[in-house]
């Protein structure tokens, strides 16, 4: 691979052992360069167990402001013995390898084209701390000081940092320091500094955080008014409902009585948190739980329940990488059609995917909006690189004057000015029916929940006809749920393209980087982000209009793909998959790759001729 | 195709505190076959709900799959109802009870329901002591996928089918007891004399309340070889107790029965009566219900009656310290957060 690196242009990975505090330092290291105005992006890559495991943490520095993963390792920080020459191995000819000599490699175990940075970080740490328990997490503290010097890092923002972090705890910020300064002179009397690649200062991060996809979701739930969650452990789901908890208990809790405003419950599986979920929203409250692929096949059953008996129901799929141990702490985008056609009978759903957590923050208050709206399971489609990891994103915002959109829901005084309350009548032709919330009014209004098997009035029938008139209702309301879902976003080629690229969720930044590679080689490529499904006209058109179609995605089978081409009926011949499924996230490298594969093209044809 | 009721009233017929006649209490009519147990459970709602003048639109009645998960569209017209699907009614009812805890939720489920596919979720309601009472009609059998053997079939009982149960069974009222449950009843669908005190009770319990109501399916086991039929029931029922119910503004006036007697002052100043105390067991001592369940079953007996009772547990709101308000009653200017808020959440991430 061609090594564009230099000046905030460059990927430093840290190889970690987990379980020992190194993450706190990583996220200082990001956490610096962003607050130097420069475009970070860093990402967890971690294993299926809780300590003694290798983590790695990956940041890439980019001051076009590219942020999705990049290939190729400038500077590795190998931490870990365990997978020293594995991290030695990943790094790029003409790269940087920083370890502990603590314990030396030996001379024939090295790679020539390798530059070796060696730090005795272990030693220096017990030379320098008294206190055993502090000596690991030093450790970390002292080569992101030896990277500040390497990379140029100003010493004032991490130290500013520090202070942030242990607001008012002076002896804890000195001691931070000193292992920081320790790490910064080693560097500067052993090596040569800067390293070719750096930052430099720049102001592309003004007024932007850094925030994970899943704390985002969870204060989005916060602000929407969720007052009911029932979640089960899993990740990488489960810090959404740390967030929504977190967030409940300090902007939720009546100051005067000192009672919250929410419930939170840990429920006995899946099943039973989609069952509460129901159960509230049925009730009136606005309920959700988070997820991920695991537990939305064993909400199957129940989500199909809420689409027959038209129940609004929130669900955030954070996705990961199949089924049981191992690689579920991996990212994928693989639970596509599990979440649109999940359940039995004729089922599809309405789908919202976010590609950041500003998205995410958003997202989640519309698909409240959107369940109560139109009365059905609304699934947040998010993932691990998204929810788990730090992604410099737009502030949150919250338009104060908000009105949550809760539906065609009866008040006391609705029913008393009807004729007939018929909680399945269509009345306004769109397929969306009235509904009312138990205990509302002495004498109308209440009427019986099922899945199938009632009529307009809610009564109980097995009369095929009156099943078939439901089902086309059910059809028309997702006709009109095309003009609500959130239209897709475009990136034209000014000069038009009969080459359109498809992508959504967290492939997007490779995917726009991919595309700024492509128009810089003059190829012309137009590019749409789904933002949602149903699809509405304008991605059929999109489609239509354009000769040759690839959709990106990270999962096997192209699930989007299918879902396109089964709604759409749209010509599976020229719509083209560019697929990554091997748990990290997509890059630019991989998607140009494949398009040039598909697609050769005159510059890359006459690069290939050089 | 069920149908409603004639709207005909009697004029003489009784009115409640409220105003409302029995007949606001009653459903559709019943499509579950004569003489099926489940019905006379229905019957006893009705009644139970009407005598504590409870308005019908304040009452939500959820329920899994089965023939016993269809009654609640036999009885309680004007309440709202939700049919969910199979052994996972503990968890809708868990939802809806978070939404709005002022409602009074009457959960009714079956034995294939509560003891087999739903059985973690039983459990796991009793646990969170979710305010509803939560009636199990214990036919010993999956009625509506015609009548194969449910886990409370006893041992070496048979049903149409015939042929004996292998399995040890499970006792409903014996595990929610072990799980901490605050009210534990059982009762027999053929003595509404028993059966109605005890769901006025289980309603007015500020908690979690199990019924567990033997109800013979006249159809699959009703047989002269199964433990759950009319016969058996009749002639094997031991009770704890006779208890009556007596609404928070009435006073005692139920005459005293031989045996002892003993008075349960519950959360809302109503009262349970009871008299004819069996021997050795205490209505507040879950280790002498406990022994006296599995005494009975040694002896081939069903006990019932109320098993068991502690009116102080708190119930789940209380646990998860939530508003006075219900929660589905809160608007955005309760619920959303300042925009100061907001920015101070922003700083944190800069
Ligand atoms: C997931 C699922 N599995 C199986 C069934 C089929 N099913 C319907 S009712 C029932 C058993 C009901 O038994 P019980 O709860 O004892 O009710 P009863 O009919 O005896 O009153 C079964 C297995 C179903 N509806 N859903
Ligand atoms: S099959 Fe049994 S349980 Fe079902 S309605 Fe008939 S008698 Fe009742
Ligand atoms: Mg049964």
């Amino acid at each position: 691979m061609s090594d564009r690196s230099g000046i905030n242009d460059f990927v430093v990975r840290f190889a970690n052992v987990n379980g020992t505090g190194s993450a706190s330092a990583n996220t200082m290291f990001a956490k610096t360069i962003f607050r130097m105005g420069v475009p970070v992006s860093a990402k967890n890559i971690f294993p299926s167990n809780i300590q003694g495991l290798p983590t790695w943490y990956e940041v890439r520095v980019n001051g076009e402001g590219h942020i999705g993963r990049r290939e190729g390792v400038n500077l590795m920080i190998s931490v870990n013995p365990q997978s020293m020459y594995q991290d030695l191995k990943n790094t790029m000819s003409g790269g940087y390898f920083m370890y502990d000599s603590t314990w030396p490699m030996p001379r024939e175990k090295r790679r020539e084209d390798v530059h070796f940075l060696e730090i005795p970080l272990m030693q220096l740490s017990n030379e320098h701390f008294e206190d055993p328990r502090f000596r690991q997490l030093f450790k970390n503290i002292i080569y992101v000081g030896a990277c500040a010097t390497l990379l140029n890092m100003d010493r004032e923002v991490i130290v500013g940092l520090l202070r942030d972090q242990f607001p008012g705890k002076e002896k804890v910020i000195e001691k931070n320091v000193k292992a920081l300064d320790l790490g910064m002179e080693y560097a500067k009397t052993h090596w040569e500094y800067p390293l070719p690649f750096h930052v430099t200062p720049l102001d592309m991060t003004q007024g932007k955080i850094m925030i994970d996809g899943n704390t985002a979701c969870g204060l989005g739930a916060v602000y929407a008014g969720a007052t009911v969650m029932a979640w089960y452990p899993i990740t990488p789901s489960t810090s959404v409902a740390d967030a929504f908890e977190k967030y409940c208990k300090q902007l939720r809790v009546d100051p005067e009585t000192g009672k919250n405003k929410f419930a939170i419950l840990q429920a006995e599986d899946e099943l039973a948190a989609i069952g509460i979920v129901i159960g509230a929203n049925w009730n009136g409250a606005r309920a959700f739980t988070a997820t991920s692929g695991p537990g939305v096949s064993l909400m199957n059953e129940f989500i199909g329940l809420a689409y027959f008996a038209e129940i609004p129901t929130v669900l955030i799929d954070v996705q990961r990488t199949g089924p049981s141990t191992g690689m579920p702490t991996r990212t994928q985008q693989s639970d596509v059609m599990l979440g649109f056609y999940a359940s039995h009978g004729d089922t599809k759903h309405v789908l919202l995917f976010p590609s950041t957590p500003t998205e995410c923050f958003e997202m989640t208050a519309t698909a409240f909006d959107l369940a109560d709206r139109l009365q059905t399971p609304v699934l947040l489609m998010t993932d691990l690189d998204l929810g788990m990891n730090d992604h410099m994103s737009d502030p949150l915002t919250w338009d104060a004057d908000k009105q949550y959109d809760k539906g065609k829901v009866l008040s006391a005084e609705d029913l008393d000015q009807m004729e007939t309350f018929g909680r399945y009548l269509d009345v306004d032709e769109d397929g969306i029916t009235y509904r009312t919330i138990p205990g509302t009014h002495p004498s109308k209004g209440s009427f019986f929940t099922r899945g199938t098997s009632r009529d307009e009035l809610a009564r109980y029938t097995e009369d095929g006809a009156a099943y078939v008139r439901n089902m086309d209702r059910l059809l028309k309301k997702w006709e009109t749920a095309k003009s609500l879902v959130p239209s897709p976003q475009f990136y034209p080629d000014p000069s038009g393209a009969e080459v359109g690229l498809i992508f959504f969720g967290t492939t997007t930044d490779s995917a726009l980087e991919a595309m700024s590679v492509l128009r810089n080689e003059g190829m012309s490529v137009d590019g749409m982000r789904l933002k949602a499904t149903p699809f509405s006209q304008a991605v059929l058109d999109f489609i239509l209009d354009h000769k040759t179609i690839f959709v990106i995605e990270q999962n096997r089978d192209g699930q989007m793909r299918s879902v396109l081409i089964n709604e759409l009926e749209v010509d599976p011949q020229k719509v083209i998959s560019v697929l990554n499924y091997d748990g990290f996230p997509i890059t630019a490298v991989h998607i140009t790759r494949h398009i040039r594969q598909h697609l050769p093209h005159p510059q890359s044809a006459s690069a290939k001729a050089l | 195709m069920s149908y409603k009721r004639p709207a005909f009233r009697h004029p003489d017929a009784a009115i409640n505190e409220i105003g409302f006649h029995q007949k606001d209490y009653e459903g559709a009519l019943s499509t579950l076959c004569a003489g099926c147990g489940h019905d006379s459970i229905s019957a006893a709602i009705i009644q139970a709900c009407f005598e504590l003048s409870i308005p019908p639109h304040r009452i939500a009645k959820i329920s899994g799959i089965g023939c016993s998960s269809k009654t609640p569209t036999y009885f309680l017209a004007n309440s709202h109802g939700f049919n969910s699907v199979h052994g996972r009614m503990p968890s809708v009812a868990t939802g809806a009870v978070m939404a709005n805890k002022d409602l009074t939720y009457i959960g009714v489920s079956g034995d294939g329901d509560t003891a087999s596919i739903g059985m973690g979720q039983f459990a796991h309601v009793v646990r969170r002591n979710l305010n509803m009472v939560y009636i199990v009609m214990n036919n010993g059998c999956y009625g509506l996928t015609k009548g194969q053997d449910s886990a409370t079939a006893d041992v070496g009982s048979s049903g149409k089918a015939g042929v004996p149960t292998m399995f040890s069974s499970i006792d409903l009222a014996g595990l929610a007891l072990e799980l901490g449950a605050g009210f534990v009843a059982r009762s027999f669908s053929g003595d509404k004399n028993q059966l109605i005190p005890l769901i006025k009770a289980g309603i007015s319990h500020d908690g979690f309340a199990l019924i567990d109501v033997l109800s013979p399916c006249v159809t699959f086991n009703n047989t002269k070889s199964s433990t759950k039929s009319y016969t058996y029931v009749r002639d094997h029922m031991e009770s704890t107790s006779i208890a009556d119910f007596v609404p928070v503004k009435k006073e005692i006036t139920a005459s005293v029965q031989p045996g002892e007697s003993k008075t349960i002052e519950m959360h809302d100043g109503s009262k349970i009566s009871l008299s004819s105390i069996a021997e050795g067991w205490d209505p507040k001592d879950r280790l002498s219900a406990i022994n006296a369940i599995h005494k009975a079953s040694l002896e081939g007996e069903v006990l019932t009656g109320l098993l068991y009772i502690d009116a102080a547990q708190p119930p789940v709101h209380k646990l998860l310290n939530t508003v006075d308000a219900p929660l589905n009653s809160l608007q955005e200017r309760d619920l959303v957060p300042s925009q100061e808020a907001l920015e101070e959440i922003n700083m944190g991430f800069r």
